[in-house]
């Protein structure tokens, strides 16, 4: 734990209390926040290593190291893992909790009781779908998609799994909710919609979504297990079910979830690329309000998913059409950003890097999203890897590198110190090769022609597959450089001032770490929004940490 | 790309190409423009920042601009898809079956095969069913994929466009043996595949030969080798001599002398004697006649 450097009476939060129960019964936001933080760091592994050795199963047609069934329950643990236990929670979960409440000038979430219980929920559900591994005939092995009737006729344990997902869903929605009355409720005096700093205008959107569509999915995976306890016709056609209303209710979730995913990271995006620039961010509204555009219009694309599944021509064109729609909003997130490098005084840092990658591999996620929503051409890459390496384009290129890039950006906030910049533009070099690499060759294996979910593959697909787990190799390296890095500069780094990065929104007007309640002095706004960076030296004037260079 | 094996190819090639292009222009540009002015207005170069909060014609210049290339991208690919969705009447009707795992593709005079024939620049149908899950019907080199969703029909349609054999892939994940759910489309010359349609194969015509022609049709090498090699069932080689350990569907255990009506039944009833080790998961097929039973259980005999 850091120690608290500042000449403030008052102490860091890690000192305000000791031992375990202080921290698995906090109520400070601060806490919580770590707390999710070393849980998902810890499932972000797991999921890796498994990630990991698919890849290496693949780097070769026929079996190299398991049967056909333990491949098929590794992607779907993978892809449970990854989606409900890291990126739904990670970016909200961690920086929305810790920075929130300091980025509008409180000293904690509207309410705290129930952002620890979500926490707990987040626990529970872990655990749960850990026990399968364990108990039960085996993980399932249906893929995180569940589809019908696979999952309602599968042998494994499908069941518990799909309790899992429901627990993590509450967890999620209820994250929601605190970010909702917490934004509405407790802005500093002074801070209307439009001066808000555009990481709350991400997590708003977010919320809502989180808010009203988990409770769909909840639903949903709950009806598999009834049909799957008690032989009641839902989604089985055996059983007078019908599997296509099974993929209409996971999509209608699933679908504005990929916006869960994506919104906060776009939301830290527009915090680090003014802080880097030192200028106003170009274009606030547009950013903000093409979030909330972005979370509507995200309801009504669920349909592109099933282009394959004999769906009306008219539907399948309306479903189409929208998909499109939701390009137009992200582009202009795009341009904004590049426009604010525009005229400003950049500083290079690991922060800005792990953004500009994540600009450039969510380009490519975005554009190959085009692809996908042009019928003619979904027809040809549906359910191949292309899609698996659009996706992975989208959330690992882009939600987890921002991820990444926000633990570079706030560390000496979080834990009050400094990291090795050597090292950490290695870690970030060899992930951004790595990460290209493998997904750039799924792309292209993909497109021609190799069904995702393959345990084996025809031999002219071998060339690329060897590629992209070299590319998985060089990936793993850096990430594991990048914890090493961060873990070792936590406890011996040098010690951080309050504003290593001269920003200039209400967290870097606080101690490296915040005391308990966050705030040692008033906060101090700029009457012309969140990025006026002629407010730095009124800002800078707190420093109470002495800087040596 | 642009194998023009399908009548769908050009378009479709067509589509990518355009979304392609664009989509690479937009990405080395706007890269370029990042590490540009990461350069350029570096803080060692320019050390104050000028302010600039937006600018309304700019927001509308890249609000229009997208906006008419993703109508365009659209447009394309709604073109391309209405033409797969649009068969015409006088296609050649044949039902394609999937099932955990094998294909079988059921002609109009009854003819049953387990990989697709087809002539030469002529419409073909497939009605498409599933016996299990939901699977999907993928020829990669014609660019059309359908799902075979069960208790429901869907259908695709193409035309063979140059004489070759093309793979067919299973693109909905199915279970244990997704990956080799593989079977073959042979594009035909009209005479050659008249030929084909109108003749009888050889070997179905007696015995043991009509017995593994029809295990074929049916897709049951699909999980029982011939070799004693366990893939998702256990093997043929031998099984007329075994005594297996099964599991009732009552949840007993027993030991069965596999004869001809232990064979029998699990051709018509699988789930209720299954050999211990293995799952659930073999479809019942209730089609076969006595005398098709028959002539199954004299191949299995020749396999020792």
């Amino acid at each position: 734990m850091s120690e608290n450097h500042t000449s403030n009476s008052e102490e860091s939060f890690y000192k305000s209390k000791k031992g375990l129960a202080s921290w698995i019964f906090t109520l400070d936001h601060k806490r919580i926040a770590l707390l999710y933080l070393y849980s998902i760091a810890i499932f972000f592994l797991v999921g890796m290593t498994l990630g990991f050795i698919m890849r290496l199963e693949l780097f070769a047609p026929g079996g190299q190291l398991m049967n056909p069934r333990t491949y098929n329950q590794m992607f779907t643990f993978h892809g449970v893992i990854m989606i409900f236990l890291v990126i739904i929670p990670s970016i909200p979960a961690v920086f929305g909790n810790f920075m929130l409440p300091i980025m509008l000038g409180t000293d904690d979430v509207a309410l705290p009781k129930l952002n620890l219980f979500s926490w707990w929920l987040y626990v529970i559900g872990a655990v749960m779908a850990l026990s399968t591994l364990v108990w039960g005939n085996g993980p399932a092995d249906t893929g995180w998609t569940f589809y019908a009737p696979y999952s309602v006729t599968s042998d494994t344990d499908v069941s518990m799994l799909l309790l899992a997902a429901f627990v993590l869903g509450f967890s999620s929605i209820l994250t929601g909710l605190n970010f909702i009355v917490t934004i509405h409720r407790l802005r500093a005096p002074g801070m209307g919609w439009f001066k808000m700093p555009l990481f709350a205008w991400g997590l708003y959107a977010t919320a809502w979504i989180q808010l009203l569509a988990t409770p769909i999915v909840g639903i949903t995976l709950l009806m598999v297990v009834v049909e799957r306890s008690f032989g009641i016709g839902l989604f089985n056609p055996a059983l007078g079910g019908d599997p296509i209303l099974y993929q209409h209710l996971f999509w209608i979730y699933s679908h504005p979830v990929v916006y869960v995913m994506i919104l906060p990271a776009m939301g830290i995006i527009s915090e680090i690329i003014p802080t880097s620039a030192q200028r106003t961010i170009f274009g606030y509204k547009a950013i903000a309000l093409s979030s909330m555009a972005i979370a509507f219009l995200g309801y009504f694309v669920w349909g592109h998913h099933m282009f394959t599944t004999g769906m009306s021509g008219e539907a399948a064109i309306v479903f189409s059409f929208v998909t499109f729609l939701v390009a137009i909003p992200t582009a202009i997130k795009v341009f904004n950003w590049i426009a604010t490098l525009y005229k400003g005084s950049i500083h290079i840092t690991p922060n800005l890097l792990w953004s500009v990658a994540f600009v450039f591999n969510f380009l490519i996620g975005g554009l190959t999203g085009l692809i996908n929503g042009a019928l003619a051409t979904d027809v040809h890459i549906h359910d191949t890897t292309y899609i698996v390496a659009h996706f992975h384009y989208t959330m690992f290129g882009g939600t987890i590198f921002v991820f990444f890039g926000a633990l570079h950006y706030w560390f000496p906030k979080i834990w009050g110190r400094m990291y090795n910049t050597k090292l950490a533009y290695w870690a970030l070099g060899l992930v951004f090769f790595g990460f290209n690499v493998m997904y750039g060759a799924m792309l292209v294996v993909g497109i021609q022609g190799m069904p995702r979910r393959y345990f084996d593959y025809l031999p002219e697909f071998e060339h690329l597959n060897k590629i992209s787990t070299v590319g998985s190799w060089f990936l793993v390296f850096g990430i594991l450089l990048m914890i090493f890095n961060l873990v070792r500069s936590a406890r011996k780094g040098k010690k951080a001032p309050r504003n290593p990065w001269n920003g200039v929104t209400l967290e870097w007007q606080v101690p490296s770490p915040p005391p308990l309640h966050n705030f040692d002095h008033a906060p101090i706004l700029s009457e012309k929004g969140p990025y006026d960076f002629s407010i730095l030296g009124e800002i800078n004037k707190y420093e109470t940490t002495k800087i040596d260079k | 790309m642009f194998s023009n094996a399908s009548n769908f190819t050009n378009d479709v090639d067509l589509t990518f190409a355009i979304i392609i292009g664009i989509s690479l222009f937009f990405l080395i540009g706007l890269t370029f423009l990042m590490i540009y002015f990461m350069i350029k207005y570096n803080h060692k170069k320019n050390p104050v920042a000028t302010d600039i909060p937006g600018h309304m014609g700019l927001e509308i210049l890249w609000t229009v601009i997208p906006t008419i290339l993703v109508l365009v991208m659209f447009y394309y690919g709604w073109a391309g898809y209405t033409k797969m969705r649009t068969a015409p009447k006088d296609a050649i009707q044949i039902k394609a079956t999937g099932r955990m795992w094998s294909w079988t593709f059921e002609y109009e005079n009854g003819r049953v095969t387990d990989t697709l024939v087809i002539p030469l620049n002529k419409a073909v149908k497939l009605n498409l069913f599933s016996n299990d899950v939901i699977h999907s019907l993928y020829i990669p080199a014609f660019r059309v994929k359908e799902d075979l969703v069960p208790g429901d029909s869907n259908w695709m349609w193409f035309i063979g466009q140059q004489i070759g054999s093309y793979n067919i892939l299973c693109a909905e994940y199915c279970g244990d043996r997704h990956s080799y759910m593989i079977s073959k489309v042979d594009v035909l010359f009209p005479e050659e595949y008249e030929k084909w349609y109108k003749s009888t194969p050889k070997k179905a015509l007696y015995g043991a030969d009509a017995g593994q022609n029809l295990l074929k049709s049916n897709g049951c090498f699909g999980c029982h080798s011939v070799d004693g090699k366990v893939i998702a069932a256990p093997s043929f080689k031998g099984i007329m001599t075994r005594i297996s350990e099964v599991k009732t569907d009552k949840g007993e255990e027993a030991f069965i002398k596999v004869d001809n009506a232990y064979i029998i039944r699990s051709i018509e009833d699988p789930n209720k004697e299954v050999v211990e080790g293995f799952g659930k998961i073999m479809p019942a097929n209730n089609n076969l006649t006595e005398k098709e039973l028959e002539q199954i259980i004299d191949y299995l005999k020749t396999l020792k």
